[in-house]
């Protein structure tokens, strides 16, 4: 049972998916309004049962013992020693989860908000979900890759049909697909290339084998091969144009799954292969990788700061966030061979992991309040914003909550990830830290100023947006309405982690504290 | 000859009674009008029983290796791609039962025909002869372009048939011509023969004339395949033949090519410093056609044409794979097996596709991309089984097609043959556009006003199917096609020295 619990955490979602695909209606004899239904309904209550499996794989997880728990290894292309290989560790749990109740949340959404093409919609839901969840558990290269194709594909049919028609969706899909396939080819070659240096195609193997550590052009090749890949998917500067054209055109759940978990899967991608796999042409490019993380830091909060499209601004804050995370592991990176930096690298790792899943947490949290507001007034506007505050208090609440998180208020989330991401770095590349600290007070500066006093204070103008849409019976009205219940059941979960982990994230940080202490001082000790 | 070579034989013999056994009932039993038209609805099914038949007829020349009248070989490589051509053939036979229906009263010899050029294709691959390659690819040939120009009155098959002939007589010329000097340079014109003429000599004698036999033999080869700069055929011939034609050309016919190329180069002319030639000749070549064939599939508009710029572009992957060819014990990345199971895996991935095409071109008579707009709306599944088909040609996991390219792009990776990989991922993208901007069509465009839901005939949707479900299969349990296509590959590679 421990053995296969991964693999039904990856497939139940595809199961699900291939359920939502039956004939329902005609067998259930139910009109196309009842089948409907039965589908949000049943995606839902079939995407309860990962996130029910992550919570038990969380608390079934030996935290004394670390290491890849819950494995299952068995050969899957005997040829060519391709396994099917899972487990999960301390870093990859927490995003299981992550992806799992931002899977439930958006589903749950979704249900209520998706009019069009129901069926389609919550298939590929859940088939991002398997495609997601895939790419977290797997311990084999090969595989890995497979799932980070696999969920490609859903996302591109999510933004490309459900995309506003003004945003350009079309454009925005494919050049999503494009930009990562294009990183991901080259990333296959350097898996095939690991595989005939080492005999094997296991991420665990490989990292004790160190393949290429002789050759400084091969290790070089191939450390950027996969780097490129995953920092498109990041995204860093300068490989981020695809993300605002793609967040912007998404529908609502699937900007907040592209921000909330695609984007750490490019994260996830360095932590897991690029940083263990190759230490040494790692290091020798340290510096580029935190120069890359500290220009996307700067240069997305400044471009967020220039926005007026309240979610193309948000969607540029997902740059200069995920450039922390670039950050912190190019500074780690760049303590390896160096004792004295063993915990400094170790925290800066710390940050940036917990800054992956707080900036899931935070952002799928602002994804989902501009689709409140927008499912309102059909407007993204920040020019026609102004004074909700007075209409909307409940929204204005947790909007604040959602948007200090971002911006690293002490006691919230977003605080933590911060502080060892900056406590790591300062140490290790102490100029950079300096100038990447800029970004939070930019970051200060478009939340405060863009987001919350256009949007939120002020005077309200009822000129300015005549009508307003009822959620929940859709009814056109004069004024807007506040959250409707099931807004409030999506954003509560997301704001109550917030707030929680603000003021207590230690069994978030010792899960992650495992990981990193363990690989760096294995890196020292050689 | 013995008879017992008859036992090596039997699946062209089976071919040959069967298509004889077509002709005859088609001008015997269906001659008169008025029975005519529904007892040649019976005549695929005949066809098919052939097909099923000879692929039996395969069974005793399985994992054995003979010499069969001296022109022919039964060896576990030939059984491979005889194998293949008769999956290629039954499947091109349930696609042309609907798609013939309307559109031409004769529709006997056609399946008669699809028989014989399956059984061309047993002869072209098991030939060990020049002479024998060179009449069983004319064969093949020749029963292609009658195919090609079935549709008689229809102006556009007719001139896809002119123009295929006419790029065909002078391929198979300029072969022709290749031929010669390799026989002119050894004295002889069986493979093997000629491998060890080469190996004999000293080096300067005449070993210089390989070079030039090659490139003229390419001509032959490379027209059969589809590789730049013999593909100019390939669009108008695609465009203009009945579709299950087309479905045939692009993979059975060039499978035929990449096969007989294959055993020419590796059986005769695979010592180290002529194999060294020929290997850049070939990644020159891999590299023009793949871009080639990409750059120009990106603006097209018409779904034959379109499918048939991504067949040349293919064709360039696959060559990666012969030009990374890499013998030795145990390794399971040789080039070779990697070609095989790119063909495999294009086959059905291809067929699928045409599949597809030809239900909605018999439904409604559109073949412009743009006539795809809302086909999810008008026949969901039609939609959702070319996404798979598009996704595996652009070498998307899990799919047959991702398979294949991963052992190609890996025997070329495993040579450090770090451009031309370097190219042909760049290739990828470029091809995934194309594929996708099918995609956006189908599920993202809405349907035309009052487009009906588009009707799916009984043939198309098994065909259909069985390719879905194969391609699919072949991305999760790579497994058993790998150590097929791996073993086959084996009897070509000892050759090579």
């Amino acid at each position: 049972m421990t053995n296969s619990l991964l693999t039904i955490i990856t497939f139940v979602p595809l199961v699900g998916a291939l359920l939502t695909l039956l004939p329902w209606g005609k067998w259930l004899k139910l009109d196309k309004a009842g089948e409907e239904r039965l589908i949000k309904n049943g995606a839902i209550a079939i995407s309860l049962l990962p996130l029910g499996l992550a919570l038990m794989l969380w608390s079934g997880y030996d935290q004394a013992l670390g290491g890849f728990q819950f494995e299952i290894n068995v050969p899957w292309v005997k040829a060519i020693n391709v396994n099917y290989h899972m487990g999960v560790d301390g870093l990859s749990l927490p995003l299981i989860f992550l992806t799992t109740f931002l899977t439930v949340l958006g589903l749950w959404y979704s249900a209520r908000v998706i009019k069009t093409r129901v069926r389609e919609f919550f298939f590929l839901f859940l088939l991002l979900e398997m495609g997601m969840t895939g790419v977290f558990v797997s311990l084999d290269l090969v595989l890995f890759y497979v799932f980070w194709e696999v969920g490609l594909v859903p996302m591109y049919f999510l933004i490309g049909i459900w995309g506003q028609a003004k945003d350009r969706p079309q454009y925005s899909a494919i050049k999503f697909f494009l930009y990562t396939l294009a990183g991901s080819v080259f990333m296959l070659l350097a898996i095939v290339a690991i595989y005939f240096t080492t005999g094997t195609f296991d991420i665990v193997e490989a990292a004790k084998l160190k393949p290429f550590a002789d050759s400084i052009l091969l290790s070089g090749l191939a450390f950027w091969a996969f780097f490129i890949a995953f920092a498109i998917k990041v995204p860093s500067w300068p490989f981020h144009t695809w993300l605002p054209d793609a967040h912007t055109a998404a529908p609502t759940a699937g900007s907040v799954l592209l921000a909330g978990v695609l984007l750490k899967l490019g994260a996830y991608g360095i932590l897991r292969i690029v940083l263990p796999i190759f230490p040494e042409a790692f290091k020798r490019y340290a510096l580029i990788v935190v120069a890359l993380g500290v220009i996307s830091i700067v240069y997305g909060a400044l471009v967020s700061l220039a926005q007026w499209d309240l979610k193309r601004l948000i969607a540029y804050s997902s740059v200069s966030h995920m450039g922390y995370v670039l950050l912190g592991v190019g500074a780690a990176a760049y303590a390896i061979g160096t004792p004295k930096w063993v915990d400094a690298s170790a925290m800066a790792l710390n940050g940036a992991a917990m800054q992956m899943f707080t900036h899931g947490i935070s952002t799928g949290a602002l994804f989902f309040l501009v689709g409140v507001i927008y499912e309102r007034a059909h407007l993204r506007d920040l020019k026609m914003f102004g004074g909700f505050s007075s209409k909307l208090p409940y929204y204005y609440g947790l909007f604040a909550v959602t948007a200090f998180t971002s911006l690293g208020l002490p006691g919230l989330a977003g605080f933590w990830s911060e502080l060892f991401v900056f406590r790591g770095a300062f140490d290790i590349v102490p100029i950079w830290a300096v100038i990447g600290v800029l970004g939070i007070v930019l970051t200060a500066a478009y939340i405060l100023w863009k987001i919350i006093q256009y949007t939120f204070l002020g005077q309200y103008d009822a000129h300015k947006i005549a009508h307003w849409t009822d959620v929940e019976t859709g009814a056109e009205l004069h004024e807007p309405k506040d959250l409707a219940f099931f807004e409030k059941v999506t954003l509560w979960p997301l704001v109550a982690f917030m707030i929680f982990l603000g003021i207590y994230p230690a069994p978030l940080l010792n899960l992650f504290n495992t990981v990193f202490v363990r690989l760096m001082s294995g890196f020292a000790g050689k | 000859m013995k008879l017992a070579d008859l036992t090596y034989l039997l699946p062209e013999l089976i071919l040959l009674l069967t298509a004889a056994l077509i002709f005859l009932l088609d001008l015997i039993w269906f001659k008169r009008p008025a029975v005519s038209e529904r007892r040649t609805e019976w005549l695929p099914y005949v066809a098919l029983a052939g097909l099923g038949g000879a692929a039996l007829g395969l069974l005793p020349s399985l994992g054995k290796t003979a010499s069969v009248a001296t022109v022919l070989t039964a060896d576990p490589y030939g059984v491979f791609f005889k194998a293949l051509a008769i999956m290629g053939v039954a499947l091109v036979v349930l696609l042309a039962a609907p798609y013939l229906r309307g559109r031409t009263p004769y529709r006997g010899e056609f399946y008669a025909l699809l028989l014989i050029v399956a059984l061309a294709i047993c002869l072209a691959v098991g030939a060990t002869n020049l002479v024998m390659i060179y009449l069983a690819m004319e064969f093949l040939s020749i029963t292609s372009y009658v195919l090609t120009g079935y549709l008689r009155n229809d102006r556009k098959s007719g001139e896809a048939a002119l123009k295929y002939f006419l790029y065909g007589a002078t391929a198979s010329a300029v072969m022709l011509y290749g031929m010669s000097l390799l026989y002119g340079a050894t004295g002889t014109v069986d493979l093997a023969g000629i491998a060890a003429a080469f190996q004999g000599k000293a080096q300067g004698t005449l070993a210089w004339l390989s070079m030039p036999a090659i490139i003229l033999l390419m001509a032959g080869f490379g027209f059969k395949a589809s590789l730049v700069p013999f593909h100019q055929w390939a669009p108008d011939t695609y465009e203009g033949a009945p579709t299950p034609v087309t479905a045939f050309l692009s993979t059975a016919s060039k499978a035929t090519g990449f096969a007989i190329l294959m055993r020419v180069l590796l059986t005769s002319l695979g010592q180290a410093d002529i194999a060294r030639q020929w290997i850049s000749l070939l990644v020159a070549i891999s590299v023009l056609t793949m871009t080639l064939g990409n750059l120009t599939a990106l603006r097209q508009t018409h779904i034959k044409r379109l499918l048939a710029y991504s067949s040349i572009a293919q064709a360039g992957y696959i060559l990666i794979g012969v030009a990374a060819v890499l013998a030795g014990p145990g390794r399971t990345f040789t080039g070779i097996n990697g070609v095989l199971i790119y063909l495999l895996a294009y086959l059905f991935t291809n067929v699928g596709a045409f599949t597809v095409v030809t239900a909605v071109e018999t439904a409604t008579g559109k073949v412009d991309i743009r006539d795809y707009a809302g086909l999810v709306q008008r026949s969901p599944w039609l939609a959702a089984l070319l996404l798979v088909f598009l996704l595996s040609l652009a070498g998307i996991p899990p799919t047959g097609g991702f398979i294949g390219k991963f052992f190609v792009f890996g025997a070329a990776v495993q040579n450090q043959m770090w451009v031309l990989v370097a190219i042909a991922a760049v290739n990828s993208v470029i091809a995934a556009f194309y594929y996708l901007n099918i995609v956006r069509y189908i599920f993202f465009t809405p349907a035309e006003e009052g487009a009906d839901r588009i009707p799916v005939a009984l043939p198309f949707r098994v065909a259909v199917g069985v390719t879905a479900a194969v391609t699919i299969l072949l991305g999760l349990a790579p497994s058993p096609l790998i150590a097929w296509a791996t073993q086959s590959a084996q009897a070509l590679l000892v050759a090579l020295r």
